[in-house]
Formats: structure tokens, sequence, C-alpha cells
């Protein structure tokens, strides 16, 4: 194409969105009339981020709880988790389809397992960055097992694990654009459905990337709210 | 207002599993309530370990140690460490907390109201020369002193009977450490607590013991005695190896002038009768004179031509000097003395009069006697 006949077609077709489409361009004013049809959509892919996200976090935890008393169950669960990882995602949502069908459990289910390996092992390194003298101080002044992990280990472990909440957050973004193809809508499946149209790509998937940037901005204002002690310098 | 309690180690032994001999020995020993009990060796004797089974974050495996008479090992671990003021060398502070919820761990664990937290917290930094508003400030924000300081306090907060304390100002630099160990024995002067005090370090052992156990490697004790006596009579080859070939200069620090027989000097004004002046010198230690003024304040060794005439006039063959107090510690008197050339030095009491003369040869004498009392560093600190 070049942009002669372009602009002929511009000015013979004054109808700016109609033709927009069509020619499956970039313009702005399209995005701005038909902006409100990503609502939903978003939502949708909001929910996508933020179930899977709860989820991984709650089951993540409670592993690296278990694996903090329990040495040796680290690396076991660190070599699951980094298969769930690795399976492609695409793969993941089409081979949970006998068992799950389609829709949102397929997606949960794939989403959640991704965020498993990042969030456990963020949650296992803040847990042993701990000093070691910190612990004995704590232990020494009669604090029991228990209070340790929830007064001083995982309170001084909070910002490993934000970290690996905020890169959790992006990639869960990422790949629930992919959920439509379990089924489950969202950003992706709006992509998919005009995928050469470029307002439309263009949209949905700044939509994604600026979701995943409200994301990281929450989870970095919460971890900023949450460790006074960490803005704290002499 | 302060508690404390006795401390007693019987038999006490620890073996790990699979070490052929064990790291604390059948060590038995008795801290008398209020002392600091320094358990001080080599690395690798059982210092540490020895201490850390008062409060089981070490389990005893034979014998027993007894807190104000009672088992620690009839007692549930958390509730015999909660009374058991904790500081070790590190500090290990919670970096998340301000000093304030730092100092106040230990109250809030037992359960107290915030009024009586808040008034403690208050109170135990004053006790350690902190400014109120460090009380929001967190660790990071505090100098490696003040961290220490802290550490303390936070030890002190329920008022246990017993401290341990392993290594507390190793890794703090010596200008500020020598001035933490004093404060340390201000503190303890007034609030008298059992102490288990472990270090590496025999000067330090020396200054901060009422009572030294010298450990030696498979967590044997060598010797168990106040640090005078330790200094003077070791035990064993090994004690008097690991306190030094210079343990006569470290008993030097444990006395001061006051506490020796120093000898007397004639004080001769001018204008005195050279007869009495000499009947005087016949009579001192010292065969020379010191010119005093009205006050007997030391002005200068007499000369012989001072005692030429009918009266004694003023002529001196050299300075008073070094002048030293009754208060100065032995060992630093000593130092003065030999940075100058005299042999004697002029020993002034509170109001500047001449009181005695030191010399090498009263040190040596001093140093051949048996000690008289047993002092400790915390006694030098006094005043």
């Amino acid at each position: 194409m070049t942009f002669a006949p372009l602009a002929k077609l511009q000015i013979q077709e004054p109808g700016g969105s109609q033709s927009c489409e069509s020619l499956q361009r970039f313009c702005p004013d399209w995005i701005v009339e038909n902006i409100d049809r990503y609502w939903t959509p978003l939502l949708q892919h909001v929910y996508l981020t933020i179930v899977p996200l709860a989820l991984g976090f709650a089951i993540s935890m409670a592993l690296a709880i278990l694996a903090h008393r329990r040495r040796w169950l680290t690396g076991p669960v660190i070599t699951v988790t980094g298969i769930f990882f690795a399976v492609p995602s695409i793969a993941a949502f089409f081979l949970l389809q006998p068992i799950t069908g389609l829709g949102y459990t397929t997606a949960m289910v794939a989403l959640v397992s991704y965020t498993l390996l990042i969030i456990f092992r963020n949650i296992t390194t803040g847990l042993r960055n701990v000093p070691a003298e910190t612990r004995d101080a704590a232990i020494g002044q009669g604090l029991t097992e228990r209070q340790v992990l929830f007064r001083v280990e995982l309170p001084m472990a909070i910002p490993e694990i934000m970290a690996g909440l905020r890169v959790a957050s992006s990639t869960t973004v990422g790949l629930a654009a992919l959920a439509v193809y379990a089924g489950a809508g969202g950003l992706g499946a709006e992509i998919l459905t005009d995928k050469h149209f470029k307002s439309n790509v263009v949209v949905a998937g700044g939509l994604a990337v600026l979701l995943a940037a409200a994301f990281d901005l929450l989870f970095l204002g919460v971890q900023r709210l949450i460790t006074p002690w960490q803005r704290a310098r002499a | 207002m302060s508690t404390a309690e006795p401390l007693e180690f019987r038999a006490a032994t620890k073996r790990y599993p699979g070490s052929a001999t064990p790291a604390v020995d059948q060590l038995s020993l008795e801290v008398p309530a209020g002392e600091i009990c320094v358990l001080v060796g080599p690395s690798g004797c059982g210092k540490t370990t020895a201490m850390r089974m008062v409060n089981r974050m070490i389990d005893i495996t034979e014998g027993d140690i007894l807190l104000g008479g009672r088992s620690v090992r009839d007692r549930k671990p958390e509730d015999l460490r909660r009374n058991i003021g904790y500081v070790i060398q590190q500090i290990g502070l919670f970096p998340h907390r301000t000093i304030g919820e730092n100092v106040a761990t230990v109250p809030s664990l037992l359960g107290w109201d915030k009024a009586r937290t808040a008034a403690r917290v208050e109170e135990l930094l004053e006790l350690i020369g902190l400014e109120a508003e460090m009380r929001d400030r967190y660790p990071s924000q505090l100098s490696g002193g003040q961290r220490q300081r802290v550490g303390v306090a936070r030890a002190l907060a329920v008022d246990p009977p017993v401290m341990l304390m392993d290594e507390p100002f190793g890794a703090i630099d010596p200008i500020n450490r020598e001035r933490l160990q004093n404060e340390f024995l201000r503190l303890q002067a007034e609030l008298r607590k059992t102490i288990v005090f472990v270090t590496h370090d025999i000067d330090e052992a020396i200054k901060m013991g009422d009572r030294i156990a010298v450990l030696q490697t498979g967590g044997k004790l060598a010797q168990y005695a106040p640090p005078a006596e330790l200094l003077m009579y070791p035990a064993s080859r090994f004690v008097e190896d690991f306190v030094g070939s210079d343990r006569a200069l470290k008993r030097l620090a444990l006395q001061r002038v006051r506490d020796i027989d120093l000898w007397t000097a004639a004080k001769i004004r001018v204008g005195t009768p050279v007869a009495e002046a000499r009947a005087a010198i016949d009579e001192a230690d010292v065969s020379i004179a010191m010119l005093v003024d009205e006050k007997g304040r030391p002005q200068g060794w007499l000369s012989d031509r001072a005692l030429a005439g009918e009266r004694v006039t003023d002529d001196r063959r050299s300075p008073a000097h070094p002048i030293l107090e009754l208060d100065d510690i032995l060992r630093d008197a000593l130092a003065n003395l030999l940075s100058t050339e005299t042999r004697y030095g002029a020993v002034v009491d509170s109001n500047g009069a001449l009181a005695g003369i030191l010399s090498l040869e009263v040190i040596q004498h001093f140093l051949q006697a048996a000690p008289t009392a047993s002092l400790t560093g915390a006694d030098l600190l006094g005043e």
C-alpha cells in the first residue's frame, strides 16, 4: 500500500470509524468511539489476574512455610513448580480442557500453576535472608518458632515477597491474554476476534500493558506502606 | 528494685552425637547472685555452648544447671528465656521494628499492657542514655554503639534475674568498646544482675569479671577465680599461657595507687631549720626531700645546696614530676613513671597535697606479695 490511494479512500468515505475498521488501520478517533466495548474484557482480565495471584500466593505461602520447617521439601517443590512453569501456556490450556472443560476453571488452574514457582521462590529466599543473629536473638528472648515466623521472619521477608508478587502479576497479565484459548475471555479474546485490525490490537494490548503497570504500582505502593523501616536510613 | 538469682552449673555436660570429646565437660561452678562470671578461653573451648545451656538454646546432655536453686530443665524453654536477658555480639535487633518496639519485645510476649510497657521503655532508654525521641527510630538509623546499648536495654526489659552476654562488645571499635564496658560496669553496679559473660579476650575478662572461668579445649574448666587471684596464681601451665606473660602488668590494671604501701618522703618548707629537715629526711623512706608549699603541695626535689645553710632555701635539683594521684590506676601510674627520667613519682591526694612516693621498687614489692583484697575491674570504676 502506498500513501496516495489510502488518502484517496479516506476522502471517498468520510464515515471515519467504518472506514478505519475496514482498512484495519490505527486511528485514535475509532479508539475513542469504541473504547466502551473493551471494559468487559478488561474486567475479565483483571479477574483472570487477581484470582490466580491470590490463589497462587496462598498456595505458595503454605508451601513455603512447610518447606521452611522441613528444608528437604524445598528442592522437590521447586522442581515440580518449575515443571509447571516450563509447560508452554497454550499447551496447558489445551491439555487441561479434557479434564476441566472450556472456561474459567481451565484458565485458573493453568494461571495459578505459573505463579507458584515465582512466588514460592521469593518467599523462600526472603525467609532465608533473615540473618541468623536475628533469629537467634528472637529465640533467645523466648519467642516460639511460630512467633519467630510471624513476627520476625515473614515481616522481614516482605520486600522479597512483594518483588515476587510484582513479577508474578506481570507474568499473569501477559499469560491471561492467552486464556482465550481456554475459553475464558479477557483482553486476549478481543485481540483474537480482530487480530488484523491495528486499532483493536493496540487498544486491547495497550490495556493489558496498563493493567500490568497498575498492578506493579499497586504492589510497590503496598510494599512502601507496610515496610516503613526500608525507607528509614540514618 | 532489681532482682538477681544465683546460678550454678552442676557437672553440666554437652555432648554432640558423633563427636568423641564433649563440647562442655562436667562444668561445675557457682555464680553468686549479682556477680559477673566471665567464661573465657580459646575458640572451641565451649564457652558459648556453656552459656547457651543456661537458657536452653542448647540442651544439657548430662548434669544440670540451677537458676535460683531450680533446674532449668524443669522449665519450658520459652518461659525460661523470657526471664533471662540475652545479649549477643551481632545484637540481633529486629530491623523492621522501632527501637521502642525492640525494647518491648519480651514485655509484649508476657502480655504487659500498653501503659506499663511504654513507661518501662522510657525508663530503659533513659538508663542507657538514649534520647527519648530515639524510641521511634529504626535500628538502621542508629550507630553501632547505640544499637549495642539498645540490645542491653532489650535484655533488661522485664528486669530478669540473670543475663547472658555473648561477646557483647566484640564488634565495637576499641575506643567505643572501652566506653561501653565502663558504662555497663556502672550500670551493673546499680542493677547487680547475675551475669554470664562470654569473651575470648582475657583483658576484657579481667576488666568485666567478678570471677573468671578459664575454659580449655574440650570444654574443661581450667580455673575459676577472681581476676587478681587468677593473675597471681594461675592453676596450670595452660592458664598461665592464656593470661599471658604480662600477667604482672595486668594485675596493675586492677589496682589503684592508693591500694599499695607507698614510700614516704620528707616534706620540707622553705625556711625550715636545716637540722629539723635532716631529721625528717632520716626518718623517711626516700633519701631526698620534697619541697612543699604551705598546703603541702609538692614543688620540687630539694638539692643538697638547699640544706647547706641554717635554714632550708629554695634550691631544687629537679621538678616534682610526674605528679600521680591516689586514684590513678597503678598501670597508668607505672607508665607515667617510666616515661620520665625520675625514679620517684610524687603521689598527691585529692587536695593536691603530697601523700607518698611511688617507685619501681614499690610496685615490684607489691607484685611479689599476695593479693590483699581481690579487686575487680568494676571496683575501679565506682565513684
